[in-house]
């Protein structure tokens, strides 16, 4: 039972604030000041949460962030499963990275599908010093010849492609001509741009509406017959299946998806979506911009959506129904109809388990507020949450429909701030990445990882969130919490990290 | 509607259900522009023939699926083998949070290592700025004993001079001037991460034995009897460390482990997150000099720091990770020679144990074929266990092992009866192990979790031994040096083995007759 419950608002309100005073006195003073502006106790009926954000993170301080590359390779670009995506540089960065998301994708893999392999000019010494281009253009011939049926080649730069001057674009431009038209897209996605995933999603962004959208004949047809009930998903990774337990509720309504951004997407679905009449935004972080961008051109509208937990889930079926006609939104009613005795049935398996519990989250684009929703169908509550490389509108929209009065949050946290934060405010639960799961677990605090699903998923839809609160449930009410204080010691009565005490 | 809340089904379950069948079939059929079936299914079968192997190997630009990672990954290994110590990586940070999450994601542990944060004004006006603020936050947050500070490409390509740098720093008043902050350069585009262990822990041992680059006396070596013990990099890091001390305790041998990784990659969940725990002290770091001899259990991780070693007037020997009885008995018999100590009558017993146990079940591998791909040194280790076993490693490929490396596994398989039909294939990578499962067909494949695409698309079982495995658990808390770890890597070939068989003749009223219950 969490401390949370038994405070109020006020008081909770003095201890988060007092908790931040206190872990920037660790700072020397310089960084205090720079970190103070990202942490904040959000106060009920703000516009926004009160914290700058999408600012360089701070030398040395073990920030949980990662790189423009990632964003554009591992999010936006490497789920696109029928093209070929080389990680241009060294090898480390598409090792890494490789098969890590967990994107779904159905296709023969190395034949005509290519998500889970990990294509490298693996540069050397020589590639450094004397450029790399021709070594790009050898690879593209290397792969038209090993992997013919490739439908596309995209090229995700690594930091040094932007420090040593090569000339991607070009040797792009030549290739895709020398191969007939070929899709070669070069992306100018170097860890070093920007401060965080964050920029690589938006150069992905653009390079899709540069080398895909603005290279396609204007007088070209679709492939297949339009409908007045054709939308694309924008912005779903389709992990553990996401896309596709969120597609079935669309179709159910009576849509049609004709394109998935990019989980189990193709190719063709990236070219086809200027003909859908809305699209649909999960992931409003990394894919806003070609959403206002289609919108500015092509004048489709788009529509933010929330498909985590059955209130999000109806409210956002009614929400995308309202750009239709009678018949979707009948559509939509049937299908908040069918699964509702599902909703109930889960609802009073797990909540009488759950109720009262706490959370705090620190994840990356939309999740941080999305889930919050899901665990308050449980009867939980979400005390701290904080996103990795959110803007100001991400901070907003949490704040105006999402957090509640006292909330501490908290930008691009470090490492030592998360951990003081958890240890002080002793949520019943954390949601977050692979690189904090095991610092809370051995502090005795259930976790979920909340990018990878802790490799469950998927938690989107009603089928997800079936799979979400069995795992909630899992993580919080294992019986390996009661056995991690040794019975003849005297125990620490609360969890507590050792190193910068 | 497939899903249930009384039993909740799963991603694997879920899809396979007729709704989603339909909506994917649906998808694929309207929207992807699928290629014809006809053409993929014969793509697929002229992807294992010799013909596409032919074109396969002569490629000279393209790398499909790496058997290797990059140097600063290496450094970070060593870093968190030193008492109270932070990885600083001087460079661009998305790499910091992909060795992080590797690390975490192979040994279910925290990866604590910090970045300097360098963005696009640090690429025009270097990173000195950011070394400077760093140092001093990760000094003050985290109160390590040694900040070991290694580079990403970055830092690399644009030429940041980490000596020069940490002395500025120093002056700024980042740290204590006396304060250790050891450094390596490890430009991810030269070798792996095996060269990045190399360099980290050459720079941990230059600075602690030859004046803490020129701010204080070098150390004179006065001989002791101790020994140095090198594992280099290596995914069972936490079971073979703990085994070797264990053997070295059982002979009296004095010894000091040079980056002691396996208690910070091991911690207890009791209510406490220790970010830092066990670990060689600073001090044994620096006394190692006068030890008389070092060892590294894998040439190819050490390859400069033992000359650099070996200029300090020790004797050096280095193992390639040395797997089973031979390969044991050669590493506990140098340890005995150097050291002067008796191999005890309990390891005596081990080594028995473990001959009885090959002897027990060799019939099931006598002769098996078997692929191995991994780091140098493992795949010679593997190698050489596979050949006293009577098996036969006819494919051994390395991504990061060189010509230097097949032409001593080559020498290997000259030395057994059962080396005559393997081969070593040097700088390759798991697409042409690919190729050569489908022409060059084996019993089983070893290596890490990405074998497990090479098994559905081979059908070759894996036998998962090497780095990452990402998708068992638990592995790396076994050893697989000393006897002990030996009869590991054999009950771990056997399960395989038996397992296979047993999927093999499952069939009820076809192949069952086999089911046997005796093995
Ligand atoms: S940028 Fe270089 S150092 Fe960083 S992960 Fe990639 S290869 Fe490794
Ligand atoms: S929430 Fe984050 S991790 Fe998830 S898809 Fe959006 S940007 Fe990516």
């Amino acid at each position: 039972m969490s401390l949370a419950e038994k405070q109020s608002v006020a008081e909770i309100k003095a201890r988060n604030k007092e908790l931040i005073a206190e872990v920037l006195k660790v700072y020397p003073e310089k960084t205090a000041k720079r970190r103070a502006k990202h942490l904040n106790v959000h106060e009920a009926g703000k516009s926004d949460c009160g914290v700058k954000s999408n600012i360089k993170s701070i030398p040395g301080v073990m920030t949980i962030r990662g790189c423009a590359y990632a964003g554009s390779k591992g999010v936006v670009w490497g789920p696109i499963k029928d093209m070929i995506h080389i990680s241009h540089g060294p090898v480390g960065c598409g090792q890494y990275s490789w098969a890590a998301r967990r994107n779904y994708y159905i296709g023969t893999t190395g034949i005509d599908t290519f998500v889970t392999m990990q294509f490298t000019s693996d540069f050397q010494e020589k590639d450094i010093v004397f450029g790399g281009d021709k070594k790009l253009a050898k690879i593209m011939d290397e792969i038209q010849e090993l992997f013919p049926l490739n439908n596309g080649i995209t090229v995700q730069s690594e930091c040094p492609i932007g420090l040593i001057g090569d000339d991607i674009e070009a040797v792009s431009k030549v290739k895709s001509k020398e191969y007939d038209g070929k899709t070669i897209v070069p992306v100018r996605c170097e860890g070093f741009r920007g401060v965080s995933q964050s920029l690589g999603h938006h150069i992905a962004n653009d390079a899709i509406r540069d080398w895909i959208f603005d290279k396609q004949d204007p007088n070209r047809v679709a492939p297949f017959e339009s409908t007045p009930y054709d939308v694309a998903i924008i912005g779903d990774y389709n992990i553990g299946g996401d896309a596709w337990s969120s597609r079935i509720l669309l179709e159910e309504m009576g849509l049609r998806v004709i394109a998935q951004w990019s989980g189990d997407g193709s190719l063709a679905e990236l070219e086809n979506t200027p003909k859908a009449k809305l699209n649909v935004l999960h992931c409003y972080r990394s894919m806003n911009y070609i959403s206002r961008h289609m919108e500015e051109k092509f004048g489709i509208p788009w529509c933010e959506y929330n498909f985590f937990g059955p209130s999000k889930i109806a409210e956002s079926l009614r929400k995308i129904a309202s750009y239709f006609d009678d018949k979707i939104k009948e559509g939509a009613e049937r299908v908040i109809a069918k699964y509702q005795p599902l909703m109930d049935a889960v609802i009073a398996k797990y909540r009488p388990r759950l109720e009262g519990k706490t959370v705090m989250l620190y994840v990356g684009g939309l999740r941080p507020r999305h889930v919050i929703g899901a665990y308050e169908d449980l009867g939980m509550e979400v005390v701290g949450t904080g996103y990795e490389f959110a803007h100001n509108d991400d901070y907003q929209r949490t704040a105006q429909h999402y957090v509640k009065d006292g909330t501490i949050i908290y930008d691009d946290v470090t490492g030592y701030e998360f951990e003081k934060f958890v240890e002080k405010i002793q949520p019943d639960l954390v949601g977050s990445g692979i690189k904090e799961k095991y610092v809370f677990q051995k502090m005795g605090v259930p976790f979920r990882q909340m990018h990878s699903w802790d490799y469950s998923g998927p938690y989107h839809g009603y089928d997800g969130f079936a799979i979400f609160a069995r795992d909630m449930d899992m993580a919080i009410n294992s019986p390996v919490w009661k056995m991690t204080n040794t019975p003849w010691k005297k125990s620490p009565s609360k969890p507590t990290m050792l190193a910068a005490e | 509607m497939p899903q249930n809340a009384d039993n909740v089904l799963d991603h694997f379950e879920l899809f396979r259900g007729p709704e989603y069948q339909q909506m994917l079939a649906n998808k694929k059929r309207m929207f992807e522009n699928p290629r014809d079936p006809a053409e993929v299914e014969r793509i697929r079968e002229w992807a294992k023939t010799p013909e596409y192997q032919e074109k396969n190997f002569a490629r000279e630009a393209l790398t499909v699926n790496p058997a290797k990672a990059c140097q600063p990954l290496g450094a970070v290994f060593v870093a968190v083998g030193f008492e109270s110590t932070i990885p600083f990586v001087h460079g661009s940070q998305g790499c910091v949070a992909y060795y992080r999450s590797h690390f975490s994601r192979h040994f279910k542990e925290p990866t604590s290592c910090v970045s300097s944060s360098m963005t696009e004004d640090a690429a025009v006006f270097g990173g000195l700025n950011n070394m400077i603020d760093g140092l001093a936050n990760t000094y003050n947050m985290y109160k390590p004993k040694m900040i070991a500070v290694s580079t990403t490409c970055m830092a690399e390509v644009i030429g940041d001079d980490l000596n020069a740098f940490i002395k500025t720093a120093k002056e700024k008043g980042s740290v204590p001037a006396e304060y250790d902050v050891p450094f390596a350069h490890t430009p991810a585009f030269v070798g792996s991460h095996i060269t990045g262990y190399d360099n980290a822990m050459k720079g941990v041992l230059e600075h602690f034995w030859d004046g803490k680059a020129g701010t204080t006396d070098k150390l004179v070596r006065e001989p002791n009897e101790k020994i140095n013990f090198l594992g280099g990099f290596d995914g069972y890091t936490v079971g073979n460390i703990r085994e070797i001390k264990r053997i070295f305790n059982l002979m009296g041998v004095e010894y000091t482990i040079l980056g002691d990784n396996s208690d910070v990659w091991d911690t207890p969940t009791d209510g406490e997150f220790r970010m830092y725990d066990g670990g060689t002290t600073l001090e044994e770091a620096a006394n190692a000099i006068h030890a008389k001899a070092t060892i590294s259990m894998q040439e190819y991780c050490t390859e400069k720091t033992l000359p650099f070693i070996k200029g300090h007037g020790h004797e050096v020997v280095a193992f390639n990770h040395p797997v089973g009885v031979a390969g044991t008995d050669k590493f506990l018999m140098e340890v005995s020679r150097i050291t002067g100590k008796e191999i005890p009558e309990e390891l005596a017993r081990e080594r028995g144990r473990l001959v009885d146990a090959i002897a027990d079940s060799s019939a099931h591998i006598h002769g098996k074929k078997f692929a191995i791909y991994g780091d140098p040194d493992l795949c010679y280790g593997l190698a050489a266990f596979l050949l006293e076993l009577g098996a036969e490693p006819t494919t051994v490929l390395s991504t990061n092992g060189g010509p230097k490396w097949a032409a001593k596994m080559q020498e290997l398989f000259d030395s057994s009866p059962f080396g005559g039909n393997c081969k070593a294939y040097p700088n390759k990578d798991l697409w042409h192990m690919r190729s050569l499962l489908f022409t060059e067909p084996v019993d089983f494949l070893i290596g890490n979790t990405y074998g497990k695409y090479l098994e559905r698309d081979t059908g070759t079982p894996l036998i998962r031994i090497g780095f990452p495995i990402f998708d068992r658990h638990h592995h790396h808390r076994r050893p697989v040096w000393g006897y002990q770890g030996g009869m590991n890597v054999l009950i771990t070939i056997l399960d395989k083995i038996f397992d296979t068989i047993d999927q093999n003749t499952i069939v009820p009223a076809k192949t069952d007759y086999s089911f046997d219950i005796i093995r």
